[in-house]
């Protein structure tokens, strides 16, 4: 499995980046869309929204189901991608660079330690076979 | 239960994505759904609907013994001719949707949903009468052929492999038979085609010589849209024991014009004929961002009206289309709920493909 070495992952499928200015910016893994199918709709979440660990904060939908996105740490939203609006596709196509789905501004930034490395995660998703 | 078509190892050899519908180890796509959706309405595409049932009726009593368990009429085919019925219980409610084709004065062939099977079979082993023998034949596949473009794929694949059947004399809601080949001019996706029923060890060369063809192999998602955006019930989500086929959207399905014709089911399917009924299937063409899913409630000025049967994202439209059943007739606007926010829906006539 290919993901870039600088991105934690939570068990829920959601990927994390932290950015230069201490911002973090949230995504779903390779691993997700590929098991989603082609998606046709993002219900991004509300920015200037605070969320906790693993609340539901954002909606994706292929053509066969919708699955929710949580927050993989606690902050603020602080931006959405809002290319997804017209391509939703970009997350099939670019799942860790155009396909970004939104921006947190942490509340405690090693919050994302308690993530998994790719390592772990790859080891998850080949567990569940 | 882990059922394999004749064409599992072609599948995995396509790297499709594999999932268990009703048992069966079948392809939900082989990549991109919508990559394939467009091929149909495009070009053509293949799918393996092998998991489909086939239930052979014969004997001198067939045809009449039809007539009183379909709620569509038989004695009005031609040889080889088939039409669509619905296959109903006492109280009209739809058991299973089905194609019964005539192949001749006591020969019939139903092909039936692979989720209803048993119930199927034993509903008619349970109303069988004396000289008509049902028969389910097993061993066989069946790979529908569908497109503008399937005529000329089909006729250039039989070519090919010798098989000598003139696919492009074959009219609408015929079908043919020779040296265990037996094909269809129907389908599912409200595009020309064809379904192919051949031993099942032909199959995968009749599948990798259409693909070879550029026909691109579609899975059950896409063969899902394409029944949707065509309007077509699936049978356990549009259609079910509770309702009759004139509350689902398909009473053209019950023929009342022979009076003298007696089904089962016909005493309250001649009474919503006549009266009318309070439960409605409506189609309907979301006005905003979101996708129509199975199960949402459906709203009109505040006050719930039913519920999405059947709901999607279409390829075709770029928006979400939906079935849904209601306890009144929707003209024009309505609400239907996605994750408890009402999101604005236009009812449409059927086809949705009509709107393109």
């Amino acid at each position: 499995m290919d993901i870039p070495g600088d991105l934690r992952l939570a068990s829920t499928h959601e990927w994390v980046r932290i950015n230069d200015d201490g911002t973090v910016t949230i995504g779903i893994t390779e691993h997700a869309q590929e098991q989603l199918g082609d998606l046709v709709f993002v219900e991004t979440p509300e920015v200037d929204m605070q969320c906790e660990p693993e609340q539901a904060v954002a909606v994706v939908e292929s053509v066969k189901a919708a699955s929710d996105l949580y927050a993989p740490i606690s902050g603020k939203i602080i931006d959405t991608n809002g290319a997804l609006a017209d391509s939703p596709e970009l997350i099939n196509d670019s799942p860790y660079e155009d396909g970004w789905i939104f921006k947190m501004q942490p509340d405690d930034v090693s919050e994302v330690e308690n993530l998994m490395d790719p390592d772990d995660y790859s080891n998850m998703v080949d567990s569940e076979g | 239960m882990n059922l394999k078509t004749p064409l599992y190892q072609s599948h995995i050899d396509a790297k499709a994505k594999l999932v268990d519908f009703f048992g069966w180890q079948l392809p939900i796509h082989y990549g991109s759904q919508i990559e394939e959706h467009q091929s149909v309405r495009q070009a053509a595409g293949v799918f393996d609907v092998s998991h489909m049932t086939v239930i052979d009726i014969t004997g001198t009593d067939a045809q009449t013994w039809l007539r009183s368990m379909l709620t569509n009429d038989v004695a009005k085919l031609a040889h080889n001719q088939a039409l669509y019925s619905c296959l109903c219980n006492e109280d009209g409610g739809v058991l299973d949707d089905l194609i019964a084709y005539k192949l001749g004065d006591n020969n019939f062939r139903l092909v039936v949903n692979a989720a209803t099977r048993d119930k199927d079979i034993a509903w008619l082993n349970e109303h069988l009468r004396d000289n008509v023998t049902l028969n389910v034949p097993d061993a066989n596949a069946m790979l529908a052929v569908q497109g503008p473009q399937a005529q000329a794929k089909l006729a250039q694949a039989l070519s090919t492999m010798g098989i000598n059947i003139n696919v492009a004399e074959l009219k609408r809601f015929y079908a043919v038979e020779q040296s265990g080949w037996f094909i269809g001019r129907t389908g599912y996706t409200g595009e020309d085609g064809f379904e192919v029923i051949l031993p099942a060890e032909l199959a995968p060369l009749l599948f990798s010589t259409l693909t070879d063809l550029g026909v691109r192999a579609c899975g059950l998602g896409a063969r899902d849209t394409l029944r949707l955006e065509a309007g077509m019930c699936l049978y356990g989500q549009d259609l079910d024991e509770d309702h009759t086929p004139i509350q689902s959207g398909i009473a053209w399905a019950v023929d009342v014009s022979d009076p003298k014709r007696d089904f089962i089911g016909r005493d309250v399917l001649y009474e919503q004929k006549a009266n009318g009924t309070d439960v409605h299937q409506v189609a309907l063409v979301l006005q905003q961002r979101g996708i129509m899913r199975a199960g949402q409630t459906v709203e009109r000025s505040g006050s719930t009206i039913g519920k999405v049967t059947s709901g999607t994202f279409s390829p075709s439209l770029q928006k979400s289309i939906a079935l849904a059943r209601v306890n009144k007739p929707v003209v024009g606007a309505c609400d239907v709920l996605i994750r408890d926010k009402p999101c604005a829906a236009n009812a449409v006539e059927l086809p949705f493909t009509k709107l393109l």
